[in-house]
Formats: C-alpha cells, sequence, structure tokens
C-alpha cells in the first residue's frame, strides 16, 4: 500500500503501532460511521432501542448479517435458520481465515481477537499492509482490527440513539467501500507477476452474479473459485507470482 | 418474539460468525505443518477475494434500470485514474467517493 508510516524513533511499541496503523484505516472511518448509522437507523425504525445496534454491532462485528439479523428479530423464532443463513452469508471469512493462517501467527493472545474482529476490512487493510520493520506487526494488526470494530460499534450506536434527527445529504456515501476494495485489488494487481488470481475472482463473482443473482451468487462464486485455483494449481502453484 | 428468543437468535447469529472466523485457525493449529494444498490456498486466495469483494460491492448496481450504472462506472474510473496517477490510496478513495456522491446527488 503506499500509505507511507511516518512513525520515526518512538520509544513506545504500541505508539508506533497506533500511529502506523492509524491513517491505514481512515477510509474505514468514513464508510463505518456511515453504514453503521444506517444500520443504526434501520434498528431504530424497526422498533428497535438503540442498546441493540450497541451490542449487537459489539458482539456479532460483521455488517451484512447484522442487517440480516433484523429481519430475523423481526421475523418468526427459528433459531437453526438464524444460524444456517449466518454461516453462508459469513462463508468467506473461511477463505479470509486461511490466508492470514501465516500473517495471525506468533502474535500471542491477541490473535484471539485478530480472529473475532476479521471483517472484510481488518482482514483486506491486515494482509495487503506493509508494516515497516521496527514496527511490532501484531500491535500493528491489533489497532486496525481494533479501530474498525471502534468505527462500527459507534456508528452503529449513534444511529440509534440521534439516527432519526440527523438531516444531512450523505447519498452516496457508502461508495466509500467500494473505492477502497477497488484500491486494494489493484495493490495486489500490481504486485502480482501474473493476473490468473485476480481475473478468477473477478471474473467467476461476475459470472456468478449474472447467472444467480445478487442474493445468492457468493457461495457459488467461492466454489468456483475455488475449483479453478484447484484445477489450475499447477500452473499458479510454481514460482511465486503473488507476493 | 420474547426477550429470550432475542438473545437466542442474536446468539446464533454470533456463533455462525466467530465459526466461520476461528475455524480455518482451530483446523490448522500454527503448532502443525499447515498442508501443502492449504499453503497454496492461502497465497492465491487472497487476489481473488479482492476481486470478488469488489464485484461485492457492487451486486445490487443495475445496468438496465435507475442510473444505468453510469455513476459507479465514472466514479470507478476516476478511482482507477487517480490511483494509477498519484498511487495515494486515500486520495484515490476520497476522489472516487466525493465524485460518486456529487453524480447521484446532483446529475442522476
Amino acid at each position: 500500500m503506499s500509505l507511507q508510516c511516518t512513525a520515526h524513533k518512538q520509544p513506545n511499541t504500541l505508539k508506533k503501532a497506533f500511529t502506523c496503523a492509524f491513517p491505514q484505516t481512515v477510509p474505514i472511518f468514513a464508510g463505518f460511521l456511515f453504514l453503521g448509522m444506517t444500520y443504526g437507523i434501520y434498528m431504530h425504525v424497526s422498533g428497535f432501542s438503540f442498546w441493540y445496534p450497541m451490542l449487537m454491532s459489539l458482539t456479532i462485528f460483521a455488517g451484512s448479517v447484522e442487517f440480516v439479523a433484523v429481519s430475523l428479530l423481526l421475523g418468526a423464532f427459528r433459531p437453526i435458520q438464524a444460524l444456517a443463513v449466518t454461516l453462508m452469508l459469513n462463508a468467506r471469512h473461511l477463505f479470509y481465515g486461511i490466508s492470514m493462517l501465516d500473517r495471525y501467527r506468533g502474535t500471542g493472545i491477541k490473535k484471539i481477537y485478530l480472529i473475532f474482529g476479521m471483517c472484510d476490512e481488518s482482514f483486506s487493510i491486515n494482509y495487503t499492509a506493509e508494516i515497516p520493520e521496527d514496527v511490532d506487526r501484531g500491535w500493528f494488526m491489533f489497532f486496525v482490527t481494533l479501530l474498525d470494530h471502534l468505527y462500527w460499534f459507534a456508528g452503529a450506536t449513534l444511529g440509534g440513539i440521534c439516527g432519526s434527527f440527523l438531516h444531512f445529504n450523505t447519498e452516496g456515501l457508502d461508495f466509500v467501500m467500494t473505492a477502497m476494495f477497488a484500491v486494494i485489488f489493484m495493490e495486489q494487481w500490481t504486485k502480482e507477476k501474473r493476473h490468473w488470481d485476480s481475473l478468477i475472482g473477478l471474473g467467476a463473482s461476475f459470472a456468478c452474479l449474472l447467472i444467480f443473482g445478487a442474493e445468492r451468487f457468493m457461495i457459488p462464486s467461492m466454489l468456483t473459485i475455488l475449483a479453478l485455483l484447484t484445477l489450475l494449481r499447477d500452473t499458479l502453484g510454481k514460482g511465486g507470482e503473488t507476493v | 418474539m420474547t426477550f429470550t428468543r432475542q438473545i437466542i437468535t442474536i446468539g446464533m447469529v454470533i456463533l455462525g460468525t466467530v465459526l466461520t472466523r476461528f475455524l480455518p485457525f482451530l483446523i490448522f493449529p500454527a503448532g502443525k505443518p499447515t498442508p501443502a494444498y492449504i499453503q497454496y490456498l492461502g497465497k492465491v486466495l487472497p487476489a481473488a477475494v479482492f476481486g470478488m469483494l469488489v464485484v461485492y460491492c457492487l451486486k445490487n448496481v443495475s445496468v438496465f434500470t435507475g442510473s444505468h450504472a453510469i455513476p459507479e462506472l465514472l466514479a470507478l474510473a476516476v478511482v482507477v485514474l487517480l490511483h494509477r496517477w498519484k498511487r495515494q490510496m486515500l486520495l484515490s478513495i476520497a476522489g472516487g467517493t466525493v465524485c460518486y456522491m456529487l453524480l447521484v446527488q446532483f446529475i442522476f
């Protein structure tokens, strides 16, 4: 990532890691505050007190599923269905976990929180960020995750408390997340020698979106990606084409 | 739904989320060597996942109705051009987002 860390010769490991982590999370600050507030407002207009978005943003910390949880809470009591829906929507975390097996290694007790807070955004930053040698990797990733968590929590709580009083035109602000993933995609692209992995991800997901529709394309996309990457293992596995 | 049932439903969502996040780490613990196939996946999956996330963000955009995906395509073009020009992550993201907000609020 092109952001350079400006932490110089600070004696404190924590302070250094924080100073390095914070700038990386600024786009997420904008995106999560906005999306979190949208979620809080949505819960508010669905008849829930602010305690719900506040505590759910802390304990679940997975954006799309929290929106779905609202309709689960409004419908009939079906706990197994709630579990099944969550597993399907969040299955992509399995891919993040496999990618982070090495990176989260050796981070001590912090590892539990790093895994707990591994949303799309904290995964993307923690996977792509170029952490300087003199910055503690574990604390850097911890602060990225913690800040993301705090932004989401603050947004959801604010939305739940005062969402109905706020009237400023934020239409289109949610594009900040799309823009962030597009930039991360480009950064990954420049690191590759060959672009098969990126193209497979983009192409398979797009094809599945056209075939299966917006509501149910994620699982087919993941299976297609997995199948193609497995078939191409002999080609892609040789010579580190990804950094 | 009673309060207890709400707690159980929320608990199920928490359980499902935690399971998907912890499962790979439980199956392939740090102490044991990770199978070569999983190591390979760990190397090639991220690039594919970032492509998937871009599509995921744009999943509700329709080419046939509304503004025909024009604001999204224009704003993405701004992101790509800014990033190729300056390669400043925050600038590319902010530029594309401001462009998108102006487009959907004033033009489309």
